[in-house]
């Protein structure tokens, strides 16, 4: 087990470091010429030389990129272009933001997709099949901003029951924080759910047919454990799994939903900063953003592992 | 009266091409302590009959009528939570498969406690305890070991005594072994087969073994009934049987016995087949059901069904052209 | 069937709609942001636009992104991942690893990323978005690949000599192709979704053109006063790409009958 983690480790050590280049290059190759944008509009070009030699612009890609992830280890990611704030403090600033959002989000995901997905599986061909694979369909079709405006439309505009947007901390107002993070957690939610239960669903088909089911049925098992426990435990590697193939997509969500209900976290973040040429900010958010990626990943392999005695005992996957 | 008594057992199962009939009419007895083979072709309905009595048939499709009565109790009318207190309790099953029949996610002794914690009430740990008693009772070594460790970890012939642990944990009134021993080695079927002869001599456990191979039954069983197509074509004690089988269709099965079997590379034995294929379970014939692949057919085989007719103590046939008493064996061909 | 008719609707609209309709850049200074009516069956826009007009045109420009990027990923995705699942020594672990990378990228954050460097125009989406499905394309490819040349009638043409460029085009390449075919059909909702949202985010598609995500976009500002502006491009978004996971699933259970769903 020790050497699975370790080996895992050791590939997502490769992959951060080729994502981190490629990060760095994209920066680079961004149109638009970054000292221009920190020296501003009217910059005589000898100012412009200038900036780009306390920046490092007229160094060596390898000796800039070296220099950028020396320091970005430690956490300096350099200052922000617009408002000269150090981009690891903003970082701190929005990251739990995301974190309270795509986790509210994944509670109503796993809430409600898990058991939809189990209630399909346990009644198929039935009418509750049918409502829960619609849902999973459509829930997977419908866009992210679309249901926000139409949350904000049905919620905010017509009811009056939830404000539009914006944020409050939740250390400050959890009333508050609850209420403004409810809406977009169950738009970020919604996408994420219906492929969980699609996901939950087949899983539980395939494990309700398995031999070991009937032998807990000839037990006499109750069927609350029979489907809870014997079926759904060799379910969960799928539904981990799904988890963690998922997050790109949670992250990709949280971008838009940030934006549609003006939270102040790191996909808004990221939006703003490409709109504005942060360069700075892009590469700092976007590196975070795959680290993490990649960590989480690397959780859920691990996860999975344990989950699976095949694989925990052994260390070796599909043994 | 009889531990099991089973009478004009009929079951169905819907499918999108109509009904299909399995078990067409059936009626048998078992004893206490005895040992019940129930032989015949893949087909011929014997695992349906058996899985009838604690109902593990898909509930949606099933179509099950005639009567099923454990100990002068009535089962087929008992509603699935009083059947749940049954299974596992009363009546309990060993399948065929024994690499898939396991939870490959939990523990041996999990397993085994699971069914002890549902029926006996036991805590955690007495479970645990007796999960231990009950791998050494099936003759696995290192019981205390075995007990955490996870199916995959255990060959075929342990994880079958695995399942013959947890069938046998709270002692049922009848234990069924559908093929139990057909996906194991030649040498391993020994050895569980020993396995359910001392559970009987020791627990005084009926069972009803389901097999294909007759050479299993001269082994282990006392009495046999064989089908054919959904219904009994014989039944008789084993010693009888082997020794003077009425039924062609008996005689074919026992020319098909392991003595004149091919042996194959692995070491399993295959047996001759009997020419011919088992009719469709679609419509019900108005004839005998083997009269086209009978040696011994004749006109009145197609036009009526033969009723079971008794040719001594036990021994029942259903057939107008039955082998003579003083046939061998080898008969019934030419 | 559901799926089928829901794309075919959504190509008529697409092709046929923007004929028929209004032009979606006619502005009508006397009426904006009017309700629906006779004379603008969806209403109109803050600028006295056709709102019918520019869901039909918005189609079109879905159709576009949606076909042409997961077309161009597939042109330059599957001879890649033939070549190194072909080459499995020399060239996958390559290959494999860059995939990876890529795949390390949120869909999304990468085309954002991509769209960012190209800067907004539809040509540009489309490039971003047939890169960010490059990988998948890559991958799938290559696992068919991998799994197709142990086939006999392959190894059977490896014994007859025949060069490595006609035994990846003739013979692996065919066996690949319901699976290449469904992961396309599943590739143009993600693209169409991608689409409408680079295009919201302000990183796509240009105003005055009427992407989906443009028109939503602007919607957004005037809930109050025009609900009924955000309604119809959604409900387009939603009804195209349930028409094509519709369709991508009934194409996987009859040309793929290894993965069961």
């Amino acid at each position: 087990m020790a050497l699975f983690i370790l080996r895992r480790l050791g590939a997502a050590a490769i992959v951060l470091f080729l994502g981190s280049v490629l990060v760095f290059l994209g920066v680079r190759a961004l149109p638009g010429d970054p000292a221009r944008v920190l020296g501003g509009e009217d910059a005589t070009p000898s100012a412009i030389a200038a900036i780009r030699h306390d920046y490092g612009f007229d160094r060596p890609l390898p000796v800039q990129y070296a220099q950028w992830a020396g320091k970005a280890v430690t956490g300096d990611f350099g200052r922000s272009t617009q408002d000269k704030l150090p981009v690891g403090h903003i970082l701190t600033e929005r990251l739990p933001v995301t974190i309270e959002l795509s986790l509210l989000a994944m509670l109503v995901a796993v809430a409600v997709g898990v058991t939809a997905g189990i209630v399909a599986a346990t009644r198929r061909g039935r009418l509750a099949d049918y409502v829960a694979t619609g849902f999973g369909l459509v829930g997977l079709s419908v866009p992210h901003f679309w249901l926000g405006i139409l949350g904000i439309l049905l919620f905010s505009a017509k009811l009056h029951w939830l404000p539009a947007s914006g944020y409050l901390p939740f250390t400050g107002d959890p009333v508050g924080n609850l209420e403004r993070m409810l809406m977009p957690a169950l738009v970020l939610g919604t996408g994420f759910a219906a492929v969980l239960m699609r996901q939950t669903r087949s899983a539980m088909l395939e494990s309700l047919s398995a031999d070991y089911v009937r032998t807990a049925r000839s037990k006499g098992l109750p069927e609350r454990s029979v489907v809870g426990v014997h079926a759904l435990r060799n379910s969960l590697t799928t539904v981990v799994t799904v988890l963690g193939l998922q997050l790109g997509a949670l992250i990709s969500g949280a971008v838009v939903t940030e934006q549609i209900f003006v939270i102040p976290g790191f996909g808004k973040l990221t939006v703003d900063a490409v709109a504005t040429r942060n360069y700075p900010v892009i590469q700092a958010v976007v590196l975070v953003t795959v680290a993490g990626y990649i960590g989480v990943n690397l959780l859920v392999d691990i996860a999975y592992a344990l989950l699976n005695p095949r694989v925990r005992l052994t260390g070796v996957a599909n043994g | 009266m009889s531990l099991l008594e089973i009478t004009g057992l009929k079951v169905g199962f819907d499918t999108e091409d109509g009904e299909v009939q399995a078990v067409r009419d059936i009626s048998l007895t078992l004893e206490r302590g005895e040992i019940l083979a129930l032989c015949g072709e893949s087909g011929c309905g014997k695992s349906v009959t058996a899985m009838s009595i604690p109902r593990l048939l898909p509930p949606d499709t099933t179509r099950l009528s005639g009567s099923i009565r454990l100990d002068g109790r009535e089962l087929t009318e008992l509603p699935e939570r009083e059947l749940r207190a049954i299974r596992g309790k009363d009546v309990s099953v060993v399948f065929q498969e024994p690499m898939t029949s396991l939870n490959p996610s939990f523990t041996v002794g999990f397993q085994i406690a699971e069914v002890l914690r549902r029926h006996e009430n036991l805590s955690r740990s007495a479970a645990r305890t007796r999960a231990i008693e009950l791998l050494e009772l099936v003759g696995i070594p290192a019981p205390a070991r075995r007990v955490k460790e996870y199916p995959h970890q255990l060959s075929g012939g342990m994880r079958q005594r695995v399942m013959i642990a947890i069938a046998v944990a709270c002692s049922p009134r009848v234990l069924i072994a559908d093929e139990p021993t057909t996906a194991l080695d030649v040498t391993i079927q020994a050895g569980v087969l020993d396995v359910f002869r001392d559970l009987r001599d020791r627990l005084g456990t009926a069972i009803i073994l389901i097999t294909h191979d007759l050479g299993v039954v001269a082994d282990i069983a006392d009495r046999a009934v064989v089908m054919y197509a959904g219904r009994a074509v014989e039944e008789a004690p084993v010693t009888e049987l082997y020794a003077r089988p009425r039924h062609p269709y008996t005689a074919g099965l026992m020319r098909a016995l392991p003595s004149a079997a091919v042996t194959l590379e692995d070491g399993r034995r295959r047996l001759s087949e009997i020419p011919g294929l088992v009719p469709p379970p679609y419509a019900d014939p108005e004839e005998c059901a083997f009269h086209p692949r009978c040696p011994r057919a004749q006109d009145d085989c197609t036009t009526r069904r033969p009723a079971l007719d008794t040719y001594g103590t036990g021994h029942l046939a259903a057939c107008f052209h039955p082998l003579s008493a003083a046939a061998p064996a080898t008969g019934g061909g030419s | 069937m559901v799926g089928l008719v829901l794309v075919a609707g959504f190509l008529v609209l697409a092709i046929v709609g923007p004929l028929l309709t209004a032009d979606p850049a006619a502005q009508d200074y006397t009426a904006p942001l009017a309700p629906p009516s006779g004379a603008h069956l969806l209403g109109t826009d803050d600028l006295g636009r056709d709102a019918l007009a520019r869901v039909a045109y918005g189609a079109r420009v879905s159709l576009e992104a949606g076909v042409l990027s997961v077309l161009l990923a597939m042109v330059v995705g599957v001879p890649i991942g033939l070549v190194a699942g072909y080459y499995r020594r020399l060239l996958d672990p390559v290959v494999m690893r860059l995939v990876d990378v890529v795949l390390a990228f949120p869909f999304l954050i990468f085309a954002v990323g991509m769209a960012a460097i190209l800067g907004p125009s539809l040509r540009n989406v489309i490039i971003a978005l047939s890169v960010s499905l490059l990988p998948g394309i890559v991958r799938v490819t290559r696992g068919e690949v991998l799994v197709l040349r142990e086939l006999d009638y392959v190894a059977a043409a490896v014994a007859d000599g025949a060069g490595d460029g006609r035994i990846m085009f003739r013979y692996v390449l065919p066996g690949a192709t319901s699976t290449l075919i469904v992961q396309a059909t599943v590739g143009i909702p993600t693209a169409i979704i991608g689409e409408a949202t680079l295009s919201f985010l302000g990183l796509g598609v240009q105003p005055p053109t009427p992407s989906w995500g443009v028109v939503l976009t602007a919607a957004q500002q005037f809930l109050d006063q025009a609900p009924w502006l955000a309604i119809w491009p959604g409900v387009m978004i939603a009804l195209s790409t349930l028409g094509f996971n519709l369709l991508g699933d009934g194409l996987r259970d009859v040309l793929d009958p290894r993965s069961s769903r």
